[in-house]
């Protein structure tokens, strides 16, 4: 049995005898990517768990362990992982939990401290809380990022985008019902076997768009609809109750911008400070050289995604926020910055023009960055139809889907209203 | 010959069915409204049948449209149309020349734009209803809504009231109400704050103008709330449009919409609105409350022991002692006999009128005792205790905590916990050795509590005691979560509509007010940390449904005394017994004669709050003034307490440019600005501008800004910045000064000096929201001055290029605000000192009133720090603590103005004479994060922990029960 171990600041650390014991939680996020990375944590020597339960009783764990204020992902994420230790089967001396830490000016750099406050609330304390960053910050024995491993999942997350974003593209045509799906779990397995060796990149990637392009499909009339928002609660069908199946069933083809940008607009906030406000930092260079990596990567997606008319591809960072550049300073930087806006803009661009703005309740940066920038996008974009959708624990669905069917329903008919003009008017006769 | 094709349109709105049928040369031919309990689906079925004549054997196409209209039609299989959409259909078709739609449902609230870009708004989730906000605040005020409308064009005056949520709507009603106000003017400022409410949440900056047609139930039947719509909109008789049945226009909608869909024929319509089973969802179900009989039986044993031995007062003779507690809602009294026994006892709503209440109360006692009881002593508590100790001359005033804990420990001598829930507070206190050791009272947010769980056996058409009975046999409680009422009232919507009982739902409920209760308020994770003897009281807790959840939750048996809804008008009695004047100074029988009360509205010209004061006279030379927010009008000599609210604000006052040769440049005094003042004025006066400073913050201001703010839940300190860009522009000002600031300056006291996102980047919110900008020079560049050798010369250049300053004058101008930004810091930590030297020598309490320095600003604190400094307490601010090294806490310490909060408690904590109190903004995100660990230090340096929540608010009852209750426990500490 792994003995605790603290490091100077009295912090508990996850040693190597852990890995060798442990369990580690990880908390859903995007299914793709994270059913990936799992996989690719367990090739490594780890032995990870990824938290798929979504029942009403991660809710109520996080509202008693959790500030009711705080916002709705650190509630559902905190509320999951408590949930999974007291009832997932596992002996709770033998568990550890993994959350990703980002050190920006939003509150969400907070989670790990709630998570550990509330593991002591519960007399817990003994559980090992590992930070995933690529930062270096709170260092852990017995979980290396080396070299390998961090490359290994760098290249998951960007394989992963590209699933995600053909699969989209295909699941609502699809000719033989669950092809896509199927092809996105058999590609899993390609990926693990075959080394995920950044290097192989373009060809696998070339690989990956070919074998989709297989898929046979069918017309059909589907309205086109972006979700973008608050990271967590974008992707997390925990988080979004379910929000991608809700529009798939409303006859929708969804779109949801990669995470691949989000990283390259995390590794640009240092170079950007830098032109702002001329402060230097030490890290500076590795950002720069992330920066320019991740661009590269995405490019070649890019090139891969094009060479079949039939698929829309990504869009280049730079493309972005150039056109947030319009409406907000790159410098805005916290949550997820002007990102958000030029995800919007983007989707607009490239002819999505209904958007579902998806956050929690009362999230900070997107007062500016979401619901703050679609006066501004529908002023000098007529044909943008955004709505705004607010996620917490009180919010029902009934209430917000509501809200998604009025914006489909002007979609709709905005499809339709090229075709048929006016209707004649005439006076009620009662 | 084909019969004609029929279209029938069905609107379930959240309270009411809509049903009609049209011809095909859109004849109305048949239409009903009716409310429907949440019996939506079977009402809208009993509906239909009646339209069955009108059909007759005509072939029909039919469509739902309303909130509800959704599930009812997944479930059928018949096409919907979302409400706002068929809404625009119907007013295309049916109207012309319509540039703007205003539609107000039962708990919805829309607006179109149809001209000039079509836009459809729909209340956010946030935002409370708006029909059956009116039915809430009627109930309230005691009137039916009917009576309320009529009343309503009777005002002389509005006033202001929280027009956000109606939780928050309630609690600046209930004040007003209890204060003496003419419930015409209540009535007509609950309009106002609906129509204020439509035009900032949902018009959000677009102008509601051109022919504005006006739609829906509660716009169709009360013309007093189209009075307040059309006058605040300016409308005149052609441009405000009420047609005629405005109530029906989703369902027309829907008819219209359905006419695209399948042609059918009633018979099969009806049999599938019937036919078809309701339960699709699952429902979130709990644990029953009660297992078994013998369970209850237990129970109900085990808590009719508490009770409190009654004397006959008829037979009774001697001393008696008087305790009144002025509820929110109710009006309670108790008689007891200096040993404690009830003589009399009286529990009523109050009507909005508790001076009448107790006048009759009086009245009968004096009458029924002769020349045999006298009283002693009398004590009165709560809302209205001020009005009634004045009206009556009552012996004493108190805080409800001191009278709770008073009748608490006569049933539980060792109790360390009280819990009460009333009609619109619920305060919990922890007691330590018979002290109160902390105090949690529910914010405005929360404040469902027993008036809520009424609302909702009223809605559902039941009354409270069988509703809370059938509670009791439930076999499945809904699981409703545990947030706001408003909320909720979704929850139970969804509930009933996957087939959920009355039952079920009451007990549902009941577990909802118990778990807001314990995760909410009083944040608890363990039973062991609320206390061994723990007592519930309050009205609510005698609903056993309540009770019983309360001790399932906290898996602990309580005390519930028998009179739980009089524990405040006991323990009153029992502090005027305790107390014992020599002799009562109550009114007697025959000045309680000549009793008149009349109020008179006026406004306080004092200073530039501009109170709104009631004058109360009760037939005598006496007079009682309430609504103000300080001493002055009363008359009083202040106490000059030290109060560096006031001194910041004076001082920050006195940054005013004499002119300039460069032009006017204005600032907007709020967030990032307000602090910083001394540092960019200084730069931009020294550099030859005309700085002009916005401000002082007011309601006014807030309201000129509130049609550009679009997103409705961001903090009030936020919201106010579109009022002070507003009044920059019609000062006449050509450029404005909003820098962007991630990051603030380094104090060194935490892993990094971030601002807030809001903060942060608010300038550029503002850019995209404020059209207005557009005519003038807005600067918002992205500045970090606490980096001073990267930032000047960046700014020199800045200035340079923008406004063409040489670079050795604008050198000058930088360092003269670094200069000036010090030595304005240094004249609040001085000030901080000499409040702490003049509390010390003049043996005074400190209150560290906590928050951002943009707390400073009148409008935003309420008047907290007069209100602190009226209790005889010395008021300094966090920022009048200087920054020293901090010891690490236990969450991420990565914003400048956090940090200071941590070391203001700290600092607390070595000082025997201060305590702290938190003002936290509702909306802030990272106050959630700042308030535990605040609490966390001060509870273990044994001080109380005092939050106080403020938002565009202006009731200040609920902050001075937290704020006497500090007092008393500190006072009993020492």
């Amino acid at each position: 049995m792994a003995k605790l171990e603290y490091d100077k600041n009295g912090r508990l650390l996850f040693t190597k005898e852990m890995r060798e014991e442990y369990t580690i939680f990880i908390p859903m996020m995007l299914p793709v990517h994270m059913t990936l990375l799992e996989r690719v944590l367990n090739q490594a020597g780890y032995h990870c768990k990824l938290l798929t339960s979504t029942h009403s009783g991660i809710v109520n764990e996080g509202l008693q362990n959790v500030h009711n204020d705080t916002c709705y992902p650190a509630l559902l994420v905190i509320g999951q992982m408590l949930d999974a230790i007291k009832n997932g089967g596992y002996d709770p001396h033998k568990v550890a939990l993994m959350i990703t830490q980002t050190g920006g000016g939003c509150r969400a750099s907070n989670y790990i401290h709630l998570l550990r406050k509330a593991l002591k609330n519960n007399g817990m304390d003994y559980i090992p809380v590992i930070s995933f960053n690529l930062t270096g910050m709170e260092h852990n024995p017995g979980f290396r990022l080396n070299f390998s491993l961090a490359t290994s999942m760098i290249t998951a997350v960007i394989y992963a985008d590209l699933l995600m974003n053909l699969g989209n593209q295909l699941r609502p045509y699809e000719k033989n019902e669950g092809e896509t799906d199927a092809l996105i779990m058999a590609w899993n397995d390609k990926l693990l076997q075959t080394s995920m060796s950044i290097f192989h990149m373009k060809k696998t990637m070339a690989a990956i768009c070919e074998d989709f392009n297989q898929i046979e499909t069918v017309q059909r009339d589907k309205t086109l609809v972006g979700i973008v928002g608050e990271i967590y609660i974008k992707y997390s069908p925990l988080g979004n109750n379910n929000l991608e199946e809700f529009l798939r069933r409303e006859g929708c083809e969804v779109v949801i911008p990669g995470l691949l940008d989000f990283i390259i607009f995390m590794s640009d906030h240092h170079i950007v400070d830098s032109r702002n406000f001329g402060i230097k930092y030490g890290k500076g260079m590795l950002s720069y050289l992330m920066k320019r990596f991740f661009i590269h990567v995405q490019k070649q997606m890019i090139r891969a995604v094009k060479r079949y008319p039939r698929f829309r591809p990504p869009a280049y960072f730079e493309d972005t926020k150039k056109l947030a550049g319009e409406y907000l300073n790159e410098g805005n930087k916290m949550g997820e910055g002007w990102l958000l806006t030029g995800e919007m803009l983007e989707l607009i661009h490239s002819g999505v023009k209904n958007i579902v703005c998806a956050q929690p309740f009362g999230c900070l940066p997107n007062h500016i960055v979401g619901k703050g920038m679609i006066r501004a996008i529908r002023e000098r974009n007529p044909q943008a139809n955004i709505v705004a959708i607010d996620y917490d624990p009180g919010a029902t669905k009934i209430n917000q889907e509501n809200r998604i069917k009025l914006m489909l329903s002007i979609a709709r008919e905005k499809q339709k209203s090229a075709a048929e003009k006016t209707a004649k008017k005439m006076p009620v006769k009662a | 010959m084909t019969a004609e094709l029929y279209h029938i349109g069905i609107d379930i709105g959240s309270t009411t069915v809509k049903v009609v049928v049209m011809d095909e040369a859109l004849h109305l031919l048949f239409k009903k409204y009716q409310r429907h309990h949440s019996r939506a689906r079977e009402l809208a079925a009993d509906m239909l049948l009646e339209a069955k004549e009108a059909v007759g054997s005509h072939p029909v196409t039919v469509a739902f449209s309303g909130s509800a209209g959704l599930s009812v039609a997944e479930m059928t299989g018949i096409p919907f149309a979302q409400e706002v959409f068929a809404t625009k259909t119907a007013v295309d078709t049916l109207l012309s020349g319509i540039d703007a739609v205003v539609e107000l449902g039962g708990e919805d609230a829309k607006i179109l734009f149809l001209t000039g870009g079509t836009e459809e708004r729909m209340n956010g989730s946030c935002a409370g209803g708006t029909g059956a906000f009116i039915d809430q605040m009627a109930s309230l005020l005691n009137l039916s809504v009917t009576e309320l409308d009529s009343l309503s064009f009777q005002h002389t005056q509005i006033y202001n009231i929280a027009s956000r949520c109606g939780v928050f709507a309630k609690s600046d009603i209930q004040p007003l109400l209890n204060q003496g106000a003419n419930k015409s003017d209540v009535a007509a400022s609950i309009y106002q704050a609906i129509v204020n409410q439509t035009i900032a949440g949902l018009a959000q900056g677009r102008e509601i103008k051109g022919k504005v047609a006006f739609l829906g139930g509660p716009l169709t039947f009360l013309l007093g709330l189209r009075q307040r719509f059309v006058e605040t909109l300016k409308l005149d008789k052609d441009h405000a449009v009420f047609p005629d049945n405005a109530e029906y226009y989703v369902a027309m909608g829907a008819a219209l919409e359905g006419k695209k869909g399948d042609v059918t024929d009633f018979d099969s319509v009806y049999k599938r609105l019937t036919e078809t089973k309701a339960n699709i969802n699952q429902v979130d179900t709990l644990p029953p409350l009660f297992q078994n009989d013998e369970e209850y039986e237990e129970f109900k044993a085990r808590h009719a022991c508490h009770s409190v031995e009654q004397v006959n007062m008829d037979d009774y003779r001697g001393e008696a002692f008087l305790g009144v507690d002025a509820g929110s809602t109710t009006t309670k009294c108790a008689l007891i006999t200096p040993d404690g026994k009830l003589l009399y006892t009286y529990y009523t709503s109050n009507n909005g009128d508790p001076l009448t209440v107790i006048r009759e109360q009086l009245k009968l006692l004096y009458e029924r005792f002769g020349d045999r009881i006298i009283i002693k002593g009398s004590a009165v508590t709560g809302y209205g205790e001020e009005l009634l100790k004045n009206a009556f001359h009552m012996d004493f005033g108190i805080v409800e905590t001191v009278a709770h804990y008073y009748a608490a420990r006569h049933f539980e001598p060792n109790v360390d916990f009280i819990m009460d829930i009333g009609g619109q507070d619920m305060k919990c206190f922890k007691l330590k050795n018979g002290v109160v050791d902390s105090i949690l009272l529910n914010e405005a947010c929360s404040s469902g509590c027993g008036s809520f769980i009424e609302a909702f056996a009223v809605a559902l058409g039941y009354p409270v005691a069988e509703f809370a009975a059938l509670g009791l046999q439930a076999k499945h409680p809904v699981n409703l979560g545990s947030r706001c009422t408003v909320f909720m009232n979704s929850s139970v919507k969804q509930a009933q509509k996957d087939g959920a009982g009355i039952d079920d739902i009451s007990a549902g409920l009941s577990i909802s007010v118990v778990k807001n209760a314990v995760y909410k308020v009083i944040r608890a994770h363990h039973p062991d940390e609320l206390g061994k003897n723990i007592v519930v009281q309050g009205g609510t807790f005698l609903n056993d449904a309540i009770l019983r959840a309360f001790e399932l939750e906290i898996g602990r048996n309580v005390t519930r005394p028998a009179i739980a809804g009089l524990m405040g008008a006991y323990g009153a009695a029992l502090y005027a017994c305790h107390k014992r004047p020599e002799a009562s100074t109550l009114i007697g029988p025959q000045e309680l004669e000549v009793f008149v009360h009349k109020a008179v509205m006026s406004e306080c010209k004092g200073c530039t709050n501009r109170c709104k004061l009631t004058i109360n006279t009760f037939g005598g030379p006496e007079k009682y003034i309430s609504g103000n927010r300080c001493d002055k009008p009363l008359g009083k000599k202040a106490l000059n307490l030290p109060n560096a609210y006031q001194f910041k604000q004076e001082r920050l006052a006195s940054y005013r440019s004499k002119g300039g040769t460069r032009g006017k440049i204005g600032l907007p005094m709020g967030l990032n600005l307000y602090e910083l003042l001394p540092f960019w004025f200084t730069i931009f006066d020294s550099l030859g501008f005309e700085v002009v400073v916005s401000g002082p913050s007011s309601r006014g201001l807030y309201v000129a800004g509130q049609h550009t703010i679009p997103s409705d839940t961001v903090c009030y300190p936020a919201k106010l910045m579109h009022g002070h860009i507003e009044q920059l522009l019609d000062q006449g000002v050509d450029t404005v000064f909003y820098p962007c600031m991630p990051y603030n300056f380094d104090e060194k006291q935490g892993d990094n000096h971030y601002n807030c996102p809001v903060v942060a980047f608010y300038p550029e919110l503002i850019q995209a929201n404020v059209t207005r900008l557009k005519e003038i020079r807005y600067l918002n560049p992205y500045v970090a001055p606490h980096a001073r050798k990267a930032f000047t010369p960046r700014f020199i250049q800045w200035l340079g290029e923008t406004f063409g300053i040489d670079k050795k004058s604008a050198r000058a101008g930088i360092d003269n605000g670094y200069a000036e930004l010090a030595a304005y810091q240094q004249s609040v930590y001085d000030y901080g000192e000499k409040a702490i030297a003049f509390a010390k020598e003049n043996g005074r309490d400190v209150i560290v009133l906590a928050g951002r320095p943009y707390h400073a600003d009148g409008e935003i604190n309420h008047g907290m720090d007069t209100l602190l400094t009226s209790l005889g307490l010395v008021v300094i601010s966090e920022d009048c603590i200087p920054p020293a090294p901090q010891a690490k806490v236990n969450v991420l310490n990565q914003w400048t103005y956090h940090s200071r909060l941590y070391h203001a408690a700290r600092f607390v904590c070595e000082h025997k004479n201060m305590n702290l109190v938190q003002l936290v903004s509702f909306g802030c995100g990272l106050d959630a994060i700042t308030t535990d660990e605040v609490k966390d230090i001060l509870e273990q340096g044994g001080k109380i922990y005092t939050q106080i929540k403020i938002d565009e608010i202006t009731n200040l009852g609920a902050a001075k029960i937290r704020l006497r209750s500090l007092i008393e426990a500190t006072k009993d500490v020492r």
